[in-house]
């Protein structure tokens, strides 16, 4: 049986890679947009929070996503350290812009939908502000990716930032729950239940779009993070290539 | 071991060292802030403690590029990544020669401060005993955040960029057990979470930051 | 053998410089490295220090043998003479610096500022510092770079003395340093200018 470890030989990544890609875009496109359209035109409004809460179609996605790629570069970050796979490395880099781009979406559609909702743009919540955090984690990431020429030095550096970065981001987030009980509402898709009133919990009607939204965030998150995967590899060939040019 | 110590005490109290540079920057921090807030004592005094924990955690982040980048130049970073002395020993002593220069003299400096700005007479003993409890941290993150950059031509700013997020939970804890003070509560839960902080980073990242330089030096 | 060094192959960031470079070096024996600028024998001597990891090929030498003296002095400017000496002598466990100060002539220099030393002043302290290192095998880069040619016989001298006590030296240098029983390497035939042979993603695009 073949390992999955395969996958991580640059090459075997490139073919297949390029054979999921349509697929993947196809998912992503089509839960998207179902999943967007049926939630804004074809869910009732809530009978407090009125058609403003339906931005939260793309708010808890882009959120949950925010996280999850984070979570996903710790992973890619672990796999380069114990088993050397340079596409593992390539994928960390590749997802942290997706992901710094989700976490300014969770928090744009945050302050969008707390105007009304609060009365306020921005509030110093442990969430909101556990999320900004994560913004400046993803900035540094980034920076640091940018800074290092040699590519395994500055993976290897961005990994150990990205380790070390994690236990300080689990850190912060209960750091501010301590330090501040906030206004935001408590995750509310995971206590979803028949049957379940109204105001604990979303009801069904809510959750089956909210769920095809997720599942096209994932997609879309694979779709991007695959796209800048293959650039990442491309562009590392180039560089090499230019190099020996160089040195012939 | 105590030879590097001591090499790096003498070296920041020699000309050039720049030891009381984060002092007087903590001085003109404060004194900045009465333009900025504005001169009514009440309101600085309710916002006096966390100013002067985060007037610290400014000024500490300011020496930090020093810590490894002089010895990078010069070259006796590689001499002494060859030398008996293990990497995370280095790291360890760098961070605590920084806290010995910078961090004590901040926390020495902080109750005189906070009169200037009219810190409440109960939050002194917890602010000096926070910042005690927290500038520890504040040096073992930064002595990793300048293992990452040593390599990095004018990794000053970047150097920031990285080690603010990571200073996020000692400051929240360190300024809240200082404020409670203000307030007339208890700060002894809030200082054992600072601590704690203190504790785990200077236990643990003298190995992340050994890690980075390895990888800095090949 | 106090050094063997079989079939290794170094490498300066994404580019392989130098590769089935084997050689060995005894005790008592020292090695003069040659070639032309820019062919790696700082990769080299940094590979053999433990800085760098090679690519391939084995290094074999006792543990803590290896005392490195890279191109940049690694003095502290703002510290006296002695004290960068003492300061090294602490950290390799060195009795006294006195023997250090006599093989490079440094006593009358040992309270000034290492500021204020001219390069060629500056150059002999940090030499010194290999005497307090108390390791047999000396790497060197252009060691006698800014020494003029009286302070060179000193160097070649301290070099002799290294070896009569069972030490090895490994110079990299483009003069001739008088050492009569010196071998000499000329790496150009190693130079082997390309990428690195575990590019990863070498055959990603094909």
């Amino acid at each position: 049986m073949a390992s999955i470890w395969e996958y991580a030989n640059p090459r075997k990544f490139m073919g297949t890679s390029a054979a999921l890609l349509p697929w993947v875009t196809a998912i992503a496109a089509l839960c998207l947009l179902g999943g967007l359209v049926w939630g804004f035109f074809f869910t009732p409004n809530d009978f407090r929070q009125g058609s403003t809460v339906k931005i939260i179609y793309i708010h808890v996605p882009s959120a949950i996503m925010a996280v999850n790629a984070w979570f996903m570069m710790l992973v890619c970050s672990l796999i380069w350290f114990i088993r050397r796979h340079h596409v593992s490395a390539l994928a960390a880099k590749a997802a942290a812009p997706v992901g710094m781009v989700f976490t300014l979406i969770a928090l744009f559609t945050g302050a969008v939908w707390g105007q009304p909702m609060w009365g306020t743009w921005w509030e110093w919540d442990p969430r909101l502000t556990s999320f900004l955090i994560l913004f400046l984690f993803y900035l540094g990431y980034i920076a640091l990716w940018e800074a290092i020429e040699n590519p395994d030095q500055a993976a290897d550096l961005t990994a150990v930032l990205c380790l070390v970065g994690s236990v300080f981001a689990i850190l912060s987030r209960y750091a501010l729950v301590f330090w501040n009980q906030g206004l935001h509402q408590g995750t509310t898709v995971s206590t979803v239940g028949v049957g379940v009133e109204e105001n604990e919990g979303v009801s069904s009607v809510f959750l089956y779009p909210m769920l095809t939204c997720l599942t096209g965030f994932v997609f879309l998150f694979i779709t991007l993070v695959l796209y800048r995967t293959r650039t990442e590899i491309r562009a590392r060939r180039l560089k090499a290539l230019i190099a020996q040019e160089q040195m012939a | 071991m105590m030879g590097l110590l001591k090499r790096d005490l003498a070296l920041a109290i020699r000309a050039g060292g720049g030891f009381g540079l984060s002092l007087a920057f903590f001085l003109i921090f404060t004194a900045l802030v009465p333009f900025g807030i504005g001169p009514e004592t009440g309101r600085l005094s309710e916002i006096a403690a966390g100013l002067l924990w985060l007037g610290a955690l400014l000024a500490c982040l300011l020496s930090l590029d020093r810590i490894f980048q002089l010895d990078w130049e010069d070259g006796s970073l590689d001499l002494l990544a060859t030398s008996p002395l293990p990497l995370e020993a280095l790291a360890a002593i760098k961070a605590l020669a920084h806290w010995l220069t910078t961090g004590l003299p901040l926390v020495v400096a902080a109750p005189i401060l906070g009169l200037i700005l009219n810190l409440p007479g109960p939050a002194f003993v917890p602010l000096v005993l926070s910042l005690l409890a927290g500038t520890p941290a504040l040096s073992a993150i930064g002595t990793f955040g300048a293992a990452l950059t040593v390599g990095i031509k004018r990794g000053g700013l970047l150097l920031s960029l990285l080690v603010l997020p990571l200073y996020v939970p000692t400051l929240l804890f360190g300024a809240m057990a200082a404020t409670r003070g203000a307030q007339g509560l208890d700060p002894t839960p809030t200082l054992a979470l600072t601590l704690g902080i203190t504790l785990g980073c200077v236990a643990l990242l003298p190995f992340a930051a050994a890690g980075a330089l390895r990888i800095n030096l090949r | 053998m106090a050094l063997s060094v079989t079939d290794i192959a170094c490498a300066r960031g994404p580019a392989q410089v130098l590769a089935g470079v084997t050689f060995s070096v005894a005790a008592g024996e020292a090695l003069i490295l040659r070639g032309p600028n820019g062919a790696g024998k700082t990769t080299l001597l940094r590979t053999l220090a433990g800085l760098t990891p090679p690519l391939s090929g084995t290094i074999e030498h006792a543990d803590g043998a290896i005392a490195y003296a890279a191109h940049a002095d690694g003095l502290k400017t703002q510290l006296s003479v002695a004290e960068n000496l003492t300061f090294w002598a602490g950290v390799f466990g060195a009795p006294s610096i006195t023997a250090a100060l006599d093989a490079f002539d440094l006593h009358d220099l040992a309270s000034r500022r290492a500021g204020e030393l001219s390069a060629g002043q500056k150059r002999r302290l940090s030499l010194a510092r290999l005497l307090v290192t108390g390791r047999p095998i000396w790497c060197l880069d252009e060691p006698t770079v800014s020494l003029d040619a009286g302070n060179t016989a000193r160097f070649a001298a301290a070099v002799e003395a290294h070896l009569a006590t069972g030490g090895s030296a490994i110079i990299a240098t483009h003069i001739d340093l008088g050492l009569p029983t010196a071998r000499t390497l000329d790496i150009t035939p190693f130079i082997s200018r390309r990428l690195r042979q575990d590019d990863p993603f070498a055959d990603a695009l094909t």
